[in-house]
């Protein structure tokens, strides 16, 4: 994660990539991990939740021929939640799956990330951990698909 | 028609009961989790997401397991289930020029950019049973074989050609895109559909239907010549624009196959001689789904490329219609209910025809005796 400049003078920016990459991560996480961390935080601040987590659905689009207009694919369930924290920050979550407990443990280490006092306890504890085995993954998938890279040879016809 | 009846209600609880007896089977044999449905009957899942038009493994591995593994019982409880939920929006368009790949194919090129990679595929197997499997807790098989990965892009084969304009462009040249994006799940079917409400019917419809008519066009009915030039399978990113945020979030990430296929074309009063497409995108690992999904969307194109048309895959109205299994399966099914007025009322009437029928034919042997005397 590049520190290219301080965020405090931006609290609030909406979009941050960094702060769009760390959602990312959360919503990949499982919960257990989430909770784990959660419990292992060393100063955990009071929070009030502003929107329960919720299931509902999202209708997702695909292009035709993968670049053309957009289509409706089909829907997935996805669960949200918004906390603050007793220091004012707003932690939102979106993730797929039914996972309430997931929404509200995401939507909290949004808001805590935000913060100048927990952040860098976020980003060690949880965010880089998270994402370190996340993209293992990534490569023992790659490595696997790998492995069957094909190379066909065009017989050619007629020939003796 | 059906007249509604009542009773019958004692006998039903105990049907249901039965039916849950039955579904459990012999106490014996260990029940089925839903992790175990998940992992090891993966592509019955992603039928069941893909034509129950709801991405949740979970939910569909329940639904399979309460459906006793019939398919199409368990996508009519995914659609049952999804409207009991609120609907949040839409996503964006998913990318899958950036998809994480684990399999990708092309018939039409030997040498690709990112190259041909097999992945976990049942092609090149012998379909001979592999009885090692029946046996219980046998050994497990051993982990996959690595290789080192390039980290190279994937682009796909008909963005790779399209330069030459010898393959049709995805967004044709003029077209803007100002039109909504119609939503069968909002807005019944109407003819002419466009393209988008054919693909998203097409993506929810019955795997075996659109297989069967993807097939007759490859057998002369409506012709038009394919060839798989990709299909790929991975994982994509979703992100949802949300709007108290003021930017796209992600939400995490969804298996799809995606299929493009190439297809010859002649040209017409409308286009020059390229070559067309046909496309297919399907929740998880559905090869099949997608390949035909693509084969009959290129059908249905026939209209706007100025093709003759009339062979079934080419008839918006009748593809669009049948295709979904849900619709199906309750108008085939619905003929069990009781139908006790109705064919009350259809006996009353044939046996008064019948009675016609009789006088008639006794009036017409005397006429006819009466002529001959």
């Amino acid at each position: 994660m590049s520190e290219a400049r301080d965020d405090d003078a931006a609290p609030k920016k909406m979009g941050d990539p960094r702060r769009k990459a760390v959602m990312a991560l959360l919503a990949r996480s499982d919960t257990e991990r989430l909770a784990n961390a959660w419990e292992a935080l060393s100063n955990k601040p009071a929070f009030r939740t502003l929107r329960a987590p919720e299931t509902g659905l999202v209708m997702m689009r695909g292009r035709a021929g993968g670049g053309g207009r957009p289509f409706n694919l089909g829907e997935a369930t996805v669960t949200r939640a918004v906390v603050t924290i007793e220091s004012g920050e707003t932690g939102y979550s979106y993730a797929l799956g039914r996972d309430r407990k997931k929404a509200l443990y995401a939507a909290l280490f949004d808001a805590l990330w935000q913060t100048e006092k927990h952040r860098d306890e976020v980003e060690r504890g949880l965010i880089a951990p998270l994402a370190e085995d996340l993209e293992a993954a990534d490569a023992t998938a790659r490595a696997e698909t790998a492995a069957t890279k094909v190379d066909f040879f065009t017989m050619v016809r007629g020939e003796d | 028609m059906y007249v509604a009846v009542k009773g019958g209600e004692k006998a039903i609880r105990n049907a249901h009961r039965l039916l849950a007896h039955e579904r459990r089977g012999d106490r014996a044999v260990p029940d089925l989790t839903l992790a175990q449905i998940v992992e090891q009957m993966a592509l019955s899942v992603a039928r069941v997401m893909a034509e129950g038009s709801l991405y949740d493994m979970e939910l569909a591995a329940l639904a399979i397991k309460q459906a006793r593994g019939d398919l199409i019982e368990a996508i009519f409880l995914i659609r049952a289930y999804r409207t009991t939920l609120p609907r949040f929006g839409y996503s964006e368009p998913l990318d899958t020029a950036k998809m994480r790949v684990r399999r990708r194919i092309s018939a039409t090129y030997k040498d690709l950019p990112g190259g041909q990679l097999l992945g976990p595929t049942f092609d090149y197997t012998h379909r001979l049973l592999d009885f090692k499997l029946a046996a219980e807790g046998g050994e497990a098989p051993g982990t996959p074989e690595l290789a080192e990965a390039a980290e190279e892009d994937m682009p796909r084969v008909t963005d790779l050609l399209g330069h030459e304009g010898l393959i049709e462009p995805d967004v044709p040249e003029g077209e803007i895109e100002d039109s909504e994006t119609g939503d069968l799940t909002r807005e019944p079917l109407s003819f002419p559909a466009g393209r988008d409400i054919r693909l998203q019917n097409l993506a929810r419809g019955d795997e075996g239907f659109l297989l069967a008519l993807g097939y007759s066009t490859q057998r002369g009915f409506g012709r038009t010549h394919p060839f798989a030039g990709e299909i790929r399978l991975g994982e994509v990113e979703v992100e949802f624009f949300a709007e108290e945020l003021g930017f796209a979030v992600p939400l995490g990430r969804i298996s799809v196959t995606e299929c493009q296929m190439i297809n010859q074309f002649q040209g017409s009063a409308k286009a020059p001689p390229q070559f067309s497409r046909g496309y297919g995108l399907v929740f998880g690992q559905g090869e099949r789904k997608a390949m035909s999904m693509a084969l009959v969307d290129r059908a249905l194109r026939s209209r706007e490329l100025g093709e003759e048309g009339g062979a079934p895959a080419q008839d918006e109205e009748f593809v669009l219609s049948h295709s979904d299994n849900v619709q199906a399966t309750g108008f085939v099914e619905h003929l069990k209910l009781p139908h006790y007025v109705d064919f009350q009322a259809e006996l009353a009437l044939v046996r008064q025809m019948r009675r016609e029928w009789e006088e008639r034919n006794r009036k017409d042997k005397a006429d006819a005796q009466e002529a001959a005397e």
